[in-house]
């Protein structure tokens, strides 16, 4: 029996400084929490995974929204493991990620690695609305098979429009299912391990920061509208964390009000 | 639609500026990953069924028809790499220019004026095989073939790989040619929401890294 899920959440401003969250819904494997945050403007939430999912077959949603000015980090406890479950000829799964940024609100989505286990087959989406003032730091990482074994098949797209237009819209398919060429020498080159970090945010309108790499392997890079993308590939999932992490750092230490 | 008109245009002499781009072979030969006639191979094949049918799909949708400015727009959507937009911008207007002078039409005129530094190569290729009386297939040919001619004809200089050995990858590619422009071409006629945004780590990294190049065979 496959899972069909779908969670919500919706963060607004409380009137006293913070963030208050009116909508909290957990369902089936994907509980959420409300966590300590460390900034007191922020509301955290946490997904909590209470099963191990998604199995193929299983239909898993999230949406979150960060109405304006509201200030909202969603992260999680674990990585996400997509697993091949007990029929084999189940169809994909499906994890739906569908986020709102209203104006003068900010959300950092900063969940954990997706792990594509070999005989897993995973679709995910994440479509990302952003109003014009919106900020939004938003990382995602690829990791392919657990240790030492081969990846299952996986197709990722992130798509980000801003004030209605499209801001980024990316697609990474790989593993058993992907057309030849994916651990080629344009696209990965044998490695195991890759990720997105993206910063929008309505200062680099005015002050757009340059491209530069971050060492043989990632580079960050200014795209056509107010925002930055990180891309990165590497051996594994700690080589690659540790890539994103600076790049995090930096990127919000340089921001005058520190979002 | 006209065979003639359509070898035309993918004719490698059209005089639209590609030749002088290797579509981030330097870079993959400069770090060992294309070193034979195989690694060429797998490298094609990878930026064919990324960069390559993302452009393809830019390139059927302005054939069928779509706004030119709407898809210049999710051009630079799916190209997070300002060294790879500058470069589709420069490759259109040189693009441009030539399409202008070869099958002149308003349509061509009013993307030159609303983009006077260059719109996305893809897009201008699209709209020029309309102007030529060609269809979204057609102009998706052109661009998937492209994506795999430059970085071959490339590898003749940068490795002095035999030619003959060259041209045989191309010509092995070909029916994964076909399939990518009619999966092009198919998601085009469906709308601007439905073109792919397949893209390639690798292809995106190095293209900064070989811009920043202080020499460099290829300008990209």
């Amino acid at each position: 029996m496959s899972v069909h899920a779908r969670a919500r959440l919706r963060a607004e401003p409380d009137g006293r400084g913070g963030t208050a969250l009116p909508v909290l819904e957990s369902d089936g494997p994907l509980a959420l929490r409300r966590t300590r945050s460390p900034h007191s403007r922020y509301a955290r939430v946490t997904v909590v995974g209470a099963m191990s999912a998604p199995l193929n077959g299983d239909r898993l949603a999230v949406e979150a929204e960060a109405a304006d000015g509201a200030r909202l980090t969603v992260d999680a406890a674990a990585a996400t493991v997509a697993l091949p479950g007990p029929r084999p000829d189940a169809d994909p799964s499906t994890y739906a990620v569908d986020l709102t940024v209203g104006e003068g609100a900010a959300l950092h989505w900063l969940p954990e690695q997706l792990v594509s286990a070999r005989g897993s087959r995973l679709h995910q989406t994440t479509r990302v609305q952003l109003a014009s003032t919106a900020r939004l730091l938003l990382r995602e990482e690829q990791i392919l098979g657990r240790h030492g074994e081969p990846p299952g098949a996986l197709t990722t797209r992130l798509t980000v429009h801003r004030a209605g237009g499209p801001l980024l819209d990316q697609q990474l398919t790989y593993g058993p299912d992907a057309p030849a060429g994916w651990d080629g020498p344009a696209v990965l080159a044998g490695h195991r391990a890759t990720g997105q970090l993206l910063l929008a945010d309505p200062s680099f309108e005015d002050a757009p920061l340059p491209a530069r790499l971050l060492g043989p392997t990632a580079a960050l890079t200014p795209l056509a509208g107010p925002a930055v993308l990180v891309t990165a590939v590497a051996a594994d999932a700690r080589l690659l964390r540790a890539i994103l992490d600076d790049a995090t750092r930096e990127l919000l230490g340089g921001l005058k009000d520190g979002f | 639609m006209s065979r003639a008109a359509l070898l035309v245009l993918a004719d490698g002499r059209f005089p639209a500026g590609g030749h002088a781009h290797s579509g981030g072979a330097e870079p993959a030969v400069a770090e060992g990953r294309i070193r034979d006639a195989d690694s060429l191979a797998s490298f094609c094949r990878g930026r064919l069924h990324t960069a390559g049918l993302t452009a393809a799909a830019l390139a059927a949708a302005a054939a069928h028809g779509v706004d030119p400015l709407a898809l210049d727009e999710a051009a630079d959507a799916r190209t997070p790499s300002p060294a790879l937009r500058a470069t589709a911008r420069k490759l259109g207007r040189q693009m441009m220019r030539a399409a202008r002078a070869t099958w002149p039409s308003p349509d061509l005129d009013a993307l030159a004026s609303a983009r006077p530094r260059g719109a996305h190569q893809p897009v201008v290729l699209g709209l020029t095989a309309r102007s030529a009386g060609l269809g979204p297939e057609d102009a998706a040919h052109c661009v998937a073939y492209e994506t795999v001619s430059g970085p071959a004809t490339a590898v003749v200089r940068l490795l002095s790989l035999d030619p003959f050995h060259a041209t045989a990858v191309l010509a092995r590619l070909a029916p994964e040619l076909d399939r990518v422009a009619e999966q092009a071409a198919e998601a085009a006629r469906r709308g601007i929401d439905a073109l792919p945004a397949a893209s390639a780590p690798l292809l995106d990294i190095t293209a900064e890294a070989h811009a920043a190049w202080p020499v460099r065979l290829f300008a990209s």
